[in-house]
């Protein structure tokens, strides 16, 4: 009964199915569970939170990953089944918590002053959540003092910084300046990305690591993550 | 079934009486100067249908000036076929051209001397000899049996390519004018199973290449249900003139009731007016001419209207295809065509530029997207030609299948319905209700079905144009497919019953 349901985790992760009004890749699915509504019956049934993580929702996350690689996956594909997974870590949180579980780590999100280009940051998030990460997204226009304060507040392990515009890359520089004035850089490892930045700009401005695209952005993080662990 | 060209929603340039001005012109062209005819069955076929045919004299030759009846031009316009099926091996890949649908299928073209080959080769910069970079390097050979082979295989597998027109002249020592025909449509044959066209070289040729047609497609019924083959008669000879030859091959091939184009190819600014009212109202005298010689030699012969208007080259009086006064006589002759509600071999898709590259990219996908949105039937020249049609280069062919397949994209009718516009509020309601407000999840099912386009095939690591190494890796791996060729029992037959086919042919 119990790998019935993981196999079905699984396999609406494979499909990038969030809830039963989804289409997956393959015909007739609309209308049978997605991820949500399987994970909601998979606690119903007393599964180990870690369990219907590991087997149901990073198996499948790890098919879809080889299937990325193969080209036999396009990036909507892998993003529709990292929101499925970001959908399942949502409601899988409060239990994680009480069973003494943590996620791999929270995240703060944001586009920063002056910028309302939020598509990256947006697909960036979702990879993130598909990773197992918790993520806050602040959302776009952010001062940097508001960002310190988030910061401050939930202190999160990683600050994901994000500028699509020249004119407003320089709001990255002005919120690490904040950052360490308020004795916070240390603290947060950030993280920047956009169309307008480079890793040359990232080093300039004291950003521990920049990310092409969304999925370089969910391997530095875990480069990161996994350095700190160590 | 067959196959499917793009129906598009056609881009009328003129309007209905501008069409029907050069319509009245071509007619008074036709009566006043009328057509000089070399050729004296053509003259007397005319004279007995009631033209008026005086018989004249142009540098030495003996030939008939024709002043051919508006009634003859509305009778044979109205007798000749309005559906011309192009048969085919595979008879999947058959061709319906209906002159009243503006639905366009793609074929190559046209006997070019050259066949371009692209090698790669490693460059050491002179400034810093540390730097290699990979460049194309271009070699032109001559074409041959192999090569026309070697183009029918592409063919064969590019998906846009709908229509096998012979694209090199082919040069073997031993092939003459007395055995070109039968081995390069043979040739064509044995490598594609699609439609095959060509020109004929030789009259006395017809009857051999028509038997081995009836063998491949399975005897003469089965060749007149299934006409695996079709002839292109250029018989007009511009300004206004109908040549000997090539007449009598248009009037033989009618007799037998092949499908046959009927072509006329004039230069704006040298054998034609440069202006396009002018320009087309000739052409399409002289093509009008053709059809009517083709119905009355033989009424329902199933013909194509065949417009080949090009602009001279003021530098050099060349034939220039870059220009945009190109697309606008083909545009204008596709129309002139789907006012008789006749099949329109249209041309389109060639570059001045002897190499493929940028400039070659511009030049032929202007006339592409303009002259498929006129929704000809037939579109040729449209893969691989380069230096106004005097080389074909398959590397440039595989770029072009790639390329129109994007221009079919385009062109090809919107898709507007009350479903689907419910679809789309829902998604939008769906996505507004999230906090990522992506619609990215809805492209996979689009994606899938081929309803939008796949990424571009030839595509560089990080967004280096690395497109002719791509096309060309891939046009190796469709060579290195096995070919589809006709069986080895019918091949025998041929042998033994067509003359003149070059025995290396055999070898498999």
């Amino acid at each position: 009964m119990a790998e019935d349901i993981l196999a079905l985790i699984e396999e609406n992760v494979i499909q990038g199915r969030v809830t039963q009004d989804d289409e997956g890749l393959e015909e007739g699915m609309v209308g049978q569970p997605g991820v949500s509504e399987l994970i909601e019956k998979a606690l119903a049934q007393g599964l180990n939170p870690q369990d219907i993580i590991n087997r149901g929702l990073t198996k499948g996350m790890d098919i879809v990953g080889q299937r990325f690689e193969t080209k036999e996956y396009y990036i909507p594909d892998m993003l529709a089944s990292a929101e499925a997974v970001g959908a399942a870590m949502e409601i899988l949180e409060p239990h994680l918590a009480r069973s003494g579980l943590k996620s791999k780590g929270k995240i703060i999100m944001v586009t920063v002053e002056g910028d309302l280009h939020d598509i990256g940051k947006n697909i960036v998030s979702i990879l993130l959540r598909g990773a197992g990460y918790t993520v806050k997204d602040l959302g776009n226009d952010i001062a940097p003092q508001a960002i310190v304060a988030a910061v401050r507040e939930d202190r999160p392990q990683f600050l994901g910084m994000s500028a699509l515009l020249t004119s407003t890359m320089i709001h990255m520089s002005t919120t690490i300046q904040a950052l360490a004035e308020n004795g916070l850089k240390d603290k947060v490892k950030v993280i920047i990305g956009g169309a307008a930045v480079s890793q040359e700009f990232a080093q300039s401005i004291g950003a521990d690591g920049y990310g092409a695209d969304g999925f370089e952005a969910v391997r530095v993080v875990e480069s990161l993550n996994s350095g700190k662990a160590s | 079934m067959a196959r499917q060209g793009v129906l598009v929603e056609p881009y009328h340039r003129l309007k209905l009486e501008q069409v029907e001005r050069i319509h009245q012109a071509s007619l008074a062209i036709l009566t006043d100067p009328g057509l000089v005819c070399f050729n004296r069955d053509a003259a007397e076929i005319f004279g007995d249908s009631g033209a008026e045919v005086l018989s004249i004299e142009q540098g030495g030759s003996a030939c008939w000036l024709l002043k051919i009846p508006q009634k003859i031009i509305s009778d044979t316009v109205q007798a000749a076929p309005k559906v011309v099926r192009l048969g085919a091996r595979d008879e999947n890949n058959c061709l319906i051209l209906d002159g009243r649908e503006p639905r366009v299928c793609f074929a190559s073209g046209s006997e070019a001397n050259n066949w371009l080959d692209v090698d790669v080769e490693t460059f050491v910069s002179k400034r810093d000899p540390d730097t290699e970079v990979n460049l194309p390097v271009f070699r032109v050979e001559k074409g041959t049996l192999n090569r026309l082979a070697r183009a029918a295989r592409l063919c064969e597998h590019l998906d846009s390519w709908d229509s096998f027109l012979r694209t090199v002249n082919i040069q073997d020592d031993d092939i003459v004018d007395d055995n070109k025909d039968v081995n390069k449509f043979f040739v064509s044959l044995n490598n594609t199973t699609k439609h095959v066209m060509s020109g004929l070289t030789e009259l006395g040729q017809l009857s051999n290449v028509v038997r081995m047609a009836q063998i491949i497609a399975g005897g003469e019924d089965r060749l007149r249900e299934n006409p695996i083959i079709s002839f292109i008669t250029c018989i007009a000879k511009s300004p206004l003139q109908l040549t000997n030859d090539t007449t009598q091959k248009a009037i033989e091939i009618a007799r037998l009731g092949i499908p046959l184009v009927i072509s006329s190819s004039p230069q704006g600014g040298s054998t034609a007016p440069i202006r396009e009212e002018g320009m087309v109202a000739q052409i399409n005298a002289e093509i009008l001419g053709g059809i009517a010689l083709s119905q009355l030699v033989n009424k329902g012969t199933p013909v194509l209207y065949g417009s080949v208007p090009s602009r001279a080259d003021m530098v050099s009086l060349y034939d220039s295809y870059a220009v945009p006064e190109f697309s606008q006589y083909n545009i204008d002759c596709v129309q002139m065509a789907r006012y008789y509600s006749l099949p329109c071999y249209s041309t389109g898709g060639v570059s001045d530029v002897k190499v493929p590259g940028i400039q070659a990219s511009v030049e032929r996908l202007f006339s592409h997207i303009l002259v498929t949105l006129a929704g000809p039937q037939y579109i040729h020249y449209a893969f691989g030609l380069l230096e106004r049609t005097n080389t074909f280069c398959p590397v440039q062919a595989v770029l072009d299948d790639a390329h129109i397949d994007m221009v079919k994209r385009f062109v090809r009718q919107p898709t507007v319905s009350a479903d689907r516009i419910s679809e789309s509020l829902e998604q939008i309601r769906r996505v507004m209700g999230t906090s990522h407000k992506l619609y990215v999840r809805f492209v996979r099912s689009a994606l899938r079905s081929g309803e939008i386009a796949p990424p571009y095939p030839f595509e560089g690591k990080d967004m280096a144009d690395e497109t002719l190494f791509r096309a060309r890796e891939r046009m190796e791996e469709i060579l290195s497919l096995p070919p589809l060729h006709i069986a080895e029992e019918v091949v025998d037959r041929v042998f033994q019953e067509v003359p003149g086919l070059v025995s290396r042919l055999r070898d498999r």
